[in-house]
């Protein structure tokens, strides 16, 4: 690939790319992110090949393997544009059937139609399945349409015009002032306006850098990991204007190694904007250098905290420090750091093309743009989701998410990871912001929300939390490390049966404490998860202590299994699944469980079509 | 049994040259040793020690403070059961249960026979195809006790 030695070079590109694909070509975009790779993207994409042969149709049809689109559940997915016709779970079986038919018959597959979990309803076409019908998606949408792995396919749908844009249209500073006007703030979880970030980067002498967290280490969020996956020049892009406003030529990308294809795809990204002049020296004729190198994380949460991170980039252990001066001035190598999260960089991009005015347009007063939410856990849409900062939970988790499966009863939505709290019913009309979660408690976070339903014990939630943090505390300060290590002591006595009167106020005590003395936000954060659940669930936690029962069925020693007999068919389904043989009685008559050999594995429970189980 | 693999010296010279000789890609060197090892094997330590300039003590505690670097042998496949909370209200601890009563190896522990090491990890970002797990570098999703047993019986089956 040539260089492009100025902007015209750029255009010339992207008008020879659009007329060589035009939109109204026949196209056809199989999900190949990480979560359709699981349920088999790469067998559908061999089948599809082989079957576009037969009928020699390889010329004429378009094969685009993309990044996420989002609606993880219904994997592998396949969309037919231009139409936009929306098949879910593809299978190589299913292959042939969709060639011949729809491509060729130019008729719908009718059993392969996506169904709405909800309404039962048939639906062909993607933008009118209500999961993405009722999103906005300007940072996530291009993940359907390109091809991460090919820079003309970004080019193609307006990539790095909005670079063009920085580098010979506006001033570092209009940059800024420009980000500081759309309100654009930090999106992996702080919230600190990125305009006034950069600004005060700017303004530190030394050689600065620009740097990229891609550590997303939130269990329950993967929307960084989807769109350095599926649209990694997105990214890039955003970094290097940012360069240009920061005044950098040094950028590092801190990704995690848990995360392969987002490494992959991210070299290639930044190779071939390398080959095409658009990173590295004398970007597009424009006098300005920029270079972004890779580094791999290796599964610390800690080190999504800026210090821990920078340090790690240093080739140390991850550990934070006090922060009486601001990374923005002394950071890695001592040197003024910028480091964003990968969904606010890929903002920048847009921001910047459509103006800061059209952006601040978005959202609500103070959290301005969409953000992107990882809806995840006992919800029947699962996947991830753009929405404009505002929009309720109850849309969120309701009208896009399609509640709650198998009937079940919502209870809590956790958000924020672990460093968030979990929201109970009251609050499901609160609109989703910066602001208005911490006053229920929790924060926004970098977007993880993880629904639970009646069977989910937050007592049991609390433990698992602070058994995360206590393994990811980097152990440095006392509060965070001992005040880690006695609440988890406390919590697994509870859940064990063995919780004592006081247990809940030493909780909250401990709490406070940690919240007041921890050095790092890790720390500062970590007894959240514990404290909202205390205010919002305190009667699960004296059902615990008091009573010695777990409502919800998961702490093995407060509950055990019954079956009602004035409800069981008896089916046989229990019987015959019982690993321990431990249920017995004939044919059609109410069984029962035995409860010296049962070990409560909940196979029976899980299988009753009946609901003839309780949980006692 | 874990059989000991023969260290080759020269694809270790090789992967410190491609970082450069950089103390800061420490961690990544040992990303890459252990990819192709599955562990650090502590007989490289003083030989990174001297091609990077750090002392011992650094290698050690950069290697301890990473949960992707191990400093003692791992099995021919490392399972990764993904227990974040995502897969973790979806029952990722029954399903981690059955694997370590059918390995009969606790988390972190490798099985006798030196074919599987069971791990437990924080999130791997599939988690709507939750419970999810990780063989090597495959993934496999929407997992309940008998279907992840079925996938250690393959792999099983792949190495007989």
């Amino acid at each position: 690939m040539a260089k492009l030695k100025n902007r015209e070079a750029l255009e010339k590109l992207r008008n020879s790319l659009q007329v060589k694909s035009p939109k109204s070509q026949r196209l056809i975009s199989l999900c190949a992110g990480s979560g359709c790779g699981a349920y088999g993207t790469a067998k559908v994409h061999t089948a599809l090949q082989e079957e576009l042969a037969k009928h020699n149709l390889q010329d004429q049809v378009q094969v685009k393997l993309t990044g996420c689109h989002g609606f993880c559940e219904k994997g592998p997915i396949m969309v037919i544009h231009p139409e936009g016709i929306f098949y879910p779970q593809v299978t190589p079986e299913k292959v042939s059937d969709i060639v011949r038919t729809t491509l060729i018959g130019q008729e719908l597959v009718d059993k392969l139609i996506y169904k709405d979990p909800v309404t039962k309803k048939k639906i062909s076409h993607e933008h009118e399945i209500p999961f993405y019908k009722l999103q906005k998606r300007i940072i996530f949408g291009n993940n359907g349409l390109i091809d991460p792995t090919s820079i003309d396919d970004y080019i193609a749908v307006g990539g790095y015009a909005a670079l063009a844009k920085a580098l010979f249209d506006m001033t570092p500073q209009d940059l800024i002032g420009e980000i500081k006007k759309s309100g654009l703030r930090g999106r992996g979880g702080g919230g600190f306006p990125t305009g006034i970030k950069w600004e005060t980067c700017r303004r530190h002498e030394g050689q600065r850098y620009v740097i990229c967290n891609a550590d997303e280490g939130d269990p329950g969020a993967y929307m960084d990991r989807s769109l350095l996956e599926g649209n990694p020049h997105s990214v890039i892009e955003g970094m290097i204007i940012g360069a240009i406003a920061i005044g950098s030529n040094d950028g590092y990308v801190y990704v995690r190694h848990e995360y392969p294809l987002a490494v992959t795809n991210l070299t290639t990204a930044l190779q071939s904007a390398m080959s095409l002049g658009l990173l590295g020296k004398n970007i597009l004729g424009s006098g300005f250098d920029f270079d972004v190198r890779i580094s791999r994380g290796g599964g610390a949460f800690v080190c999504g905290e800026s210090t821990a991170l920078m340090s790690s980039l240093e080739g140390k252990p991850g550990r934070p420090r006090a922060k009486y001066v601001h990374t923005v001035e002394k950071g890695f190598r001592e040197g003024p750091s910028n480091l964003n999260n990968v969904e606010t960089w890929a903002n920048v991009p847009v921001i910047i093309n459509q103006g800061a005015k059209w952006y601040a347009g978005i959202g609500t007063e103070k959290s301005k743009g969409t953000k992107i939410f990882s809806l995840v856990g006992k919800v029947v849409n699962t996947g991830l989701v753009e929405v404009p900062m505002g929009t309720t939970l109850r849309r969120i988790i309701f009208d896009i998410g399609g509640g709650i499966p198998k009937k079940k009863k919502f209870k809590a939505v956790q958000t924020g990871g672990p460093s968030g709290g979990c929201i109970p019913e009251q609050f499901l009309d609160l609109p989703v912001d910066f602001d208005e979660l911490s006053k229920v408690g929790s924060i926004m976070g970098s977007g993880g929300m993880i629904v639970m339903d009646q069977d989910t014990c937050m007592v049991d939630v609390a433990r698992y939390f602070v058994d995360f943090l206590k393994d990811e505390s980097c152990g440095q300060c006392n509060p965070c490390r001992e005040g880690l290590k006695n609440m988890l002591d406390i919590l697994t006595d509870i859940c064990q049966g063995r919780g004592r009167e006081g247990d809940i106020e030493l909780l909250e005590e401990l709490g406070m404490m940690m919240q007041k003395f921890s050095l790092c936000g890790l720390g500062t954060s970590a007894p959240n998860p514990v404290l909202t659940n205390i205010l919002y669930f305190r009667h699960e936690y004296e059902a615990h202590i008091r009573d010695k029962k777990c409502p919800a069925g998961i702490c093995k020693p407060l509950f055990h299994y019954e079956i009602d007999s004035e409800t069981c068919t008896g089916c046989h389904v229990c019987f015959q699944k019982c690993p321990q043989q431990a249920v017995a009685g004939d044919k059609k008559k109410p069984h029962t469980i035995n409860q010296d050999t049962c070990i409560k594995c909940g196979i029976c429970y899980d299988g009753c079509k009946f609901d003839a189980i309780k949980i006692c | 049994m874990i059989v000991k693999l023969e260290i080759d010296w020269k694809q270790i010279d090789e992967i410190i040259t491609h970082y450069g000789n950089e103390k800061e890609a420490l961690l990544m060197i040992m990303q890459d040793i252990s990819d192709i090892y599955h562990y650090v094997p502590p007989e490289v330590v003083p030989v990174l020690a001297e091609k990077l300039g750090v002392r011992k003590s650094h290698i050690f505690s950069v290697a301890t403070f990473y949960k992707t670097i191990s400093l003692v042998p791992r099995g021919k496949f490392i399972v990764h059961v993904c227990t974040g909370t995502a897969c973790h209200v979806r029952g990722a601890e029954k399903v981690m249960d059955a694997l370590k009563t059918d390995l009969k190896a606790q988390e972190g522990e490798t099985t006798a026979d030196g074919l599987f090491t069971l791990e437990g990890v924080r999130c791997i970002g599939c988690c709507a195809s939750g419970p999810v797990m990780t063989v090597n570098k495959e993934t496999h999703g929407g997992l309940d006790r008998s279907s992840a047993l079925k996938v250690i019986d393959n792999y099983r089956n792949l190495s007989a």
